[in-house]
């Protein structure tokens, strides 16, 4: 089946300011916004797709002048797609603090006319959503018909149905997690080490003198790919591979799985920012709104619409974002009664599973969203 | 909504359940009983299931469905979250039995749980010559069936006794979903192909 095709992108500006959860201000900001399909008249069938960690807006399609550059969710997004574009108006957008077009740290700091840089403010989770919630306001959505996302877009479709229920008809929270464990947030401050003692970091200033911190960054990659794997899938994939089929005795790439490592990163730090990607995981680490129930999960769930439904998926390979961390969220909303389905599947891929196109895992994603009336 | 020609156990299991009672479905297979129960009776229902096949059925039919395996219990729910605790058609298939007993009405106020008789008279019949039985409600041949206990009505009966579980009601069907015109236990233990109980915690 065909994708979507040729798409545009647009930047929003918004003037109120957005306070932070951090205490911070955004005293005016834009966001890079893509949609798919038509909003129809009663705007009733608006899906928001919220992104992980390295996302964005382009979920889909291509840009006319880059053919190649394929959106990061396409294969879900389309005509006849879970996602039907011939029936959802399809809304993704890249969040503030982000890199790809959204006001975050490269961008220009009014107040001294210099990029932000280390003085960009801690954005979280809720941040993100009310800004979302923003840009449903622009365009005139006063309920989306589903909120979407997996990993930290979970987080941001959980969420939503936390913090504005009346808004969320259907939530979607795929291979995410209610609050990160000790171990994730230990994964997220090596990635962070790895950037702020890199010669290059310059107290996150490093705009100004001309450079990046690259190697920081493309070390936090590696290290984050690794868990976004599964154990069986790379061994499938690279096993003890050596690219010369012989040893070499020296610290040069040897085995496929360093080659394949060492590409992603280079790859990612050719393009990401790093103080994006130490705001990101910071924002992840800080993830845990059963706070506002003094740690109850399960009065935190309370505060969801009795109408909503939701869908809670997780990958049986994922051991980033655990089954068990999805069966939390599952529980904690059965003890609320609320109507809630829960798929554990079996896909090899670990946590990027998520990403992949898989007949069982889209079929219920598209069950699911076929269900919605419009 | 066209719904499935109704099982006549779904019948027996529909007319114990008040609108707007929760209902959890243990292997609930598409929904189908929860379909019945929600357009018949107005429940809140739920499912639990451990096939993708039947994970994405269910789902397609509007049905909240939980993927999970009864084996290792149902840990995922609270106690008392639910008015009835149906096990239909399952519970011989299920290794822990007690376990899933218990579990059901740790959850559940009450469990309401049917399964094929072995002792239904064409079962012994069956076995008197010399073969497995297979049957409406037996319908699998001994080496691809699910099954894994086999019992009675009366062994049942016993096992709910063992475990001080109340039997609030009982109905008794025969091969063809006729409700069995008997009242002692041994008679229905002859004449039934499928039982469904009712039953409650010791007050």
């Amino acid at each position: 089946m065909p994708g979507i095709g040729v798409v545009e992108s647009q930047r929003i500006h918004f003037n109120e300011p957005l306070h932070l959860r951090s205490g911070g201000v955004l005293p005016s900001y834009e966001l890079a916004v893509e949609t798919y399909g038509t909003l129809n008249a009663a705007k009733s069938n608006a899906i928001l797709v919220c992104h992980a960690l390295s996302g964005h807006h382009h979920l889909a399609g291509h840009y006319a002048d880059q053919p190649n550059n394929i959106g990061w969710w396409d294969n879900i997004i389309g005509p006849g797609r879970p996602l039907d574009t011939d029936k959802f108006f399809i809304v993704g957008l890249n969040n503030p603090g982000g890199c790809h077009g959204s006001t975050g740290p490269s961008s220009i700091n009014p107040a001294t006319g210099k990029p932000w840089g280390a003085d960009f403010p801690m954005v979280a989770v809720v941040d993100w959503v009310n800004a979302q919630a923003r840009l449903a306001d622009f365009f005139g959505i006063d309920q989306w018909a589903a909120v979407m996302g997996g990993s930290l877009g979970g987080m941001q479709a959980l969420r939503w149905s936390i913090t504005y229920p009346e808004r969320v008809r259907n939530a979607l929270v795929i291979a995410s997690a209610p609050k990160l464990s000790a171990q994730n947030i230990a994964f997220n401050d090596v990635a962070r080490q790895a950037i702020l003692t890199d010669p290059d970091f310059h107290g996150g200033h490093y705009y100004e003198f001309g450079t990046r911190p690259v190697r920081g960054l493309r070390l936090a990659r590696m290290l984050g790919h690794i868990t976004y794997l599964s154990n069986d899938q790379m061994g499938e994939k690279f096993g003890r591979e050596l690219r010369n089929n012989a040893f070499s005795f020296d610290f040069d790439v040897e085995f496929e799985v360093e080659s394949y490592l060492r590409y992603q990163g280079d790859k990612f730090a050719g393009y990401f920012d790093a103080n994006t990607y130490l705001l990101m995981t910071k924002a992840l680490d800080y993830f845990d709104p059963a706070r506002l129930d003094d740690g109850d999960l399960v009065r935190t769930m309370a505060r969801t619409h009795t109408d909503t439904n939701f869908l809670v998926a997780s990958f049986t390979t994922d051991w980033r974002f655990s089954p068990a961390r999805s069966r939390e969220i599952v529980a904690a909303l059965l003890a609320n009664g609320r109507k809630v389905s829960y798929a554990e599947i079996d896909l090899n891929y670990g946590h990027d599973s998520f990403l992949m196109e898989d007949a069982h895992y889209h079929g219920l994603v598209g069950a699911f969203l076929g269900n919605i009336k419009l | 909504m066209t719904l499935m020609p109704g099982r006549p156990d779904f019948d027996v299991i529909a007319s114990w359940v008040e609108p707007g009672h929760r209902v959890l479905d243990l292997g609930c297979g598409d929904g189908s009983l929860l379909r019945q129960l929600i357009a018949t009776r107005d429940v809140q229902g739920w499912g639990v299931e451990i096939d993708d096949a039947n994970i994405l059925a269910a789902v397609r039919n509007g049905i909240n469905v939980i993927q999970s395996n009864l084996e290792k219990g149902l840990a995922d729910f609270a106690d008392d979250a639910f008015d009835h605790v149906v096990l239909s058609r399952t519970l011989q298939t299920v290794r822990h039995t007690e376990h899933i007993l218990r579990e059901m009405l740790r959850v559940g106020r009450e469990a309401v749980v049917s399964f094929p008789n072995f002792a239904y008279w064409k079962n012994l019949r069956s076995v008197l010559d010399g073969r497995m039985p297979v049957s409406e409600d037996l319908p699998y041949q001994w080496y691809d069936s699910p099954n894994v206990r086999f019992f009675t009505l009366l062994d049942f009966e016993s096992l709910c006794q063992q475990m001080g579980l109340i039997i609030r009601e009982r109905q008794v069907l025969d091969e063809t979903g006729t409700l069995v015109d008997a009242s002692a236990a041994r008679d229905l233990n002859f004449l039934g192909s499928l039982a469904v109980y009712r039953l409650t915690r010791p007050r």
